[in-house]
């Protein structure tokens, strides 16, 4: 008997008034999950693609992959190199991690292989506390208030753990999640009707309640009492030359070999997924290229001002771009299609807003050296009314045309 | 100059009436259901708060501070703790001229304001740029300055609002939470997107 037969044969069990009415979201998901959905649209209009809010979905999941990956080799790389460097520090390591690590490899930086498992050993529970907590609440969610489990949960797990330092502990993680996935995503009804980036907003509350784990210098490398600044807070004590004199040179920060979030560092790894992302016209390129645009008029114009006392404000575009998570909020965070604008024109705003946000975050606001999320964030908050005056003028526009 | 940009900047983003002190609320959330009647009742508390900042300003250091009444012959009266009765006193005074005036001279902009001009009589975030101008001891310019940024501020705050709940009304809230509780939770969640500017130094 295959599969399809096999959950056809269950199916009816799911059903209205069948013995497991109450699992039908679980059971729905699975089927889901390895078949397309037969049900089409039964009234006049019909959509005819391929390409669901599931697929959709996946398919950006799929794209973070080199991100995670890399992410996962440089986790342990820098744990390694700071091991490697201060021989005295392996007596502090304790917990769980360090036995596992030590029963599948050892402690080189030069080998790809100990720094893989290292940075698995950080990212992969952190990423299943995620997935089972997040879960949990989206199951609970979808059985109660019988909705469908979507698969932008999917995503907003990844995106959240990605976006967290390697030594946060797994409560905080739990909280965070918990926080995105209801306060940002459910109350409002699901996948689709909240206002906000769930993972960032999930983020943005473990950063406020929890500020010691989730900024500063002892969060970023997974070695417990190593510290080191961040390429940005090296930036904001001292501009471009503070950062290069720390040892990370352009190139570095491009490939991603700093320290910074798990998934964040590696502006060539999201790159690669993001481009795949536009090819297949699932990340909308106009807000893309909205950021990018809003991040370098407004770090130009800072370069025009320049100062004597704020080193940020001579930092170039092109450093903006690969340092912390700007690459990454660009790509994966903005492109949200639920939290973004709707319009065309719109999107070129919303993105823009974005990308000036975040620098001028940066640069002077001294409280946070990092303004991805919070420019995210209030973007979101305004793409509503962007969308609002848009539609208005089309509408208005379109009334002068026909007078 | 640069210092008045500075306290404009300052009273926009990083003070928000509405988003950071929280004053102003049952305007806020009432009369943030749809866009238009939110920005109308932004611009009529704009107009307003730029005018009662600075009279009250004048009232208090002409009238009420201690020594203020120097030149009417009675240097150590301190009428100080009339400053509410007669701050709301002014707002409501103004705000009744205003209407008046609008009414005779204006009337479009007085059809769109509606109903909204008098209520603001009552809204504290007005009452709350007046007292936060006393309490940090502004001149003049500066009180004309921040009246303006203050009420632009709850301006920006309600019109941002009013886009998102329009936007909700797709959403599918439990039932608990319909109305003022969903409310309340995206207010809450605006005012984590305006944390971004918490800190700024200028």
């Amino acid at each position: 008997m295959g599969l399809r037969q096999y959950l056809d044969s269950i199916e009816h069990h799911f059903e209205k008034g069948g013995r497991y009415e109450k699992w039908y979201a679980l059971f729905e998901a699975a089927d889901t999950f390895f078949y397309r959905p037969g049900s089409v649209t039964r009234t006049t209009s019909h959509v005819r693609d391929g390409l669901d809010l599931k697929r959709m979905m996946i398919t950006v999941w799929l794209c973070t992959f080199p991100a995670m990956f890399f992410g996962m080799w440089n986790v342990g790389f820098q744990a390694n190199t700071a091991l490697a460097a201060n021989a005295e520090l392996m007596a502090l390591q304790e917990g769980w991690r360090i036995g596992l690590i030590q029963s599948m490899a050892g402690f080189d930086p030069g080998s790809v292989w100990d720094n893989f498992i290292h940075g698995a050993a950080y990212f992969l529970p952190i990423y299943l506390v995620t997935f089972v907590v997040g879960g949990f609440w989206e199951v609970l969610f979808a059985t109660i208030r019988r909705h469908e489990v979507n698969e932008g949960f999917f995503v907003t797990g990844v995106l959240f753990a990605l976006t967290l330092p390697p030594s946060i502990p797994l409560w905080q993680v739990a909280l965070g999640i918990s926080f995105g996935v209801v306060i940002g995503k459910e109350v409002f009804g699901g996948t689709g009707k909240n206002f906000l980036n769930p993972a960032l907003a999930g983020r943005a509350f473990l950063f406020f309640a929890y500020p010691a784990q989730l900024s500063g210098d002892a969060v970023w490398t997974s070695v417990d009492g190593y510290t080191s600044a961040t390429a940005l807070a090296n930036g904001a004590a001292g501009g471009v030359d503070a950062i290069v004199m720390a040892g990370v040179t352009w190139t570095d920060a491009f490939l991603g070999v700093m320290q910074g979030s798990m998934g964040e560092t590696s502006t060539l790894a999201i790159l690669i997924g993001g481009i795949a992302l536009l090819i297949m016209r699932i990340a909308a390129w106009r807000i893309v290229a909205g950021v990018m645009l809003g991040m370098i008029v407004i770090s130009l114009l800072f370069n025009a001002i320049g100062s004597d006392t704020n080193p940020m404000l001579a930092m170039p575009w092109y450093w903006h771009l690969v340092l912390g998570g700007f690459a990454f909020g660009m790509m994966f965070m903005a492109t949200d299609p639920v939290s973004a604008s709707m319009t065309n024109t719109g999107k070129w705003i919303f993105g823009a807003i974005i990308g000036g946000m975040a620098v001028m975050i940066r640069v002077v606001n001294p409280a946070f050296p990092e303004g991805m999320m919070l420019a995210i964030l209030f973007g979101n908050l305004c793409a509503p009314l962007i969308d609002h005056f848009v539609v208005q003028a089309n509408i208005k526009r379109r009334l002068a045309r026909n007078v | 100059m640069e210092h008045l940009i500075s306290l404009f900047v300052r009273a926009v983003f990083i003070e928000n009436m509405a988003l950071a002190f929280f004053l102003g609320m049952c305007t806020f959330i009432a009369i943030s259901k749809k866009v238009e009647t939110a920005i109308g009742l932004g611009v009529a508390v704009v107009v307003v708060q730029t005018i009662t900042v600075p009279a009250n300003y004048l009232i208090f250091n002409l009238l009420l501070r201690e020594g203020a009444l120097g030149w009417a012959g009675f240097p150590d009266v301190d009428l100080s703790y009339l400053g509410l009765l007669s701050y709301i006193g002014v707002i409501a005074a103004i705000v009744q001229i205003l209407e008046m005036l609008l009414d005779k001279y204006v009337p479009s902009l007085y059809n769109a304001l509606g109903v909204f001009l008098p209520l603001i009589t009552v809204n504290c975030a007005i009452l709350g740029g007046t007292l936060f101008m006393v309490e940090r001891d502004y001149n003049m310019s500066e009180s004309v300055v921040y009246g303006l940024g203050s009420g632009f501020s709850w301006a920006l705050a309600i019109a941002l609002l009013a886009g998102i709940r329009e936007k909700l009304k797709y959403s599918d809230v439990p039932e608990g939470l319909q109305g003022l509780g969903i409310t309340f939770i995206t207010i809450g969640l605006m005012s984590l997107g305006f944390m971004s500017f918490s800190g700024v130094q200028l």
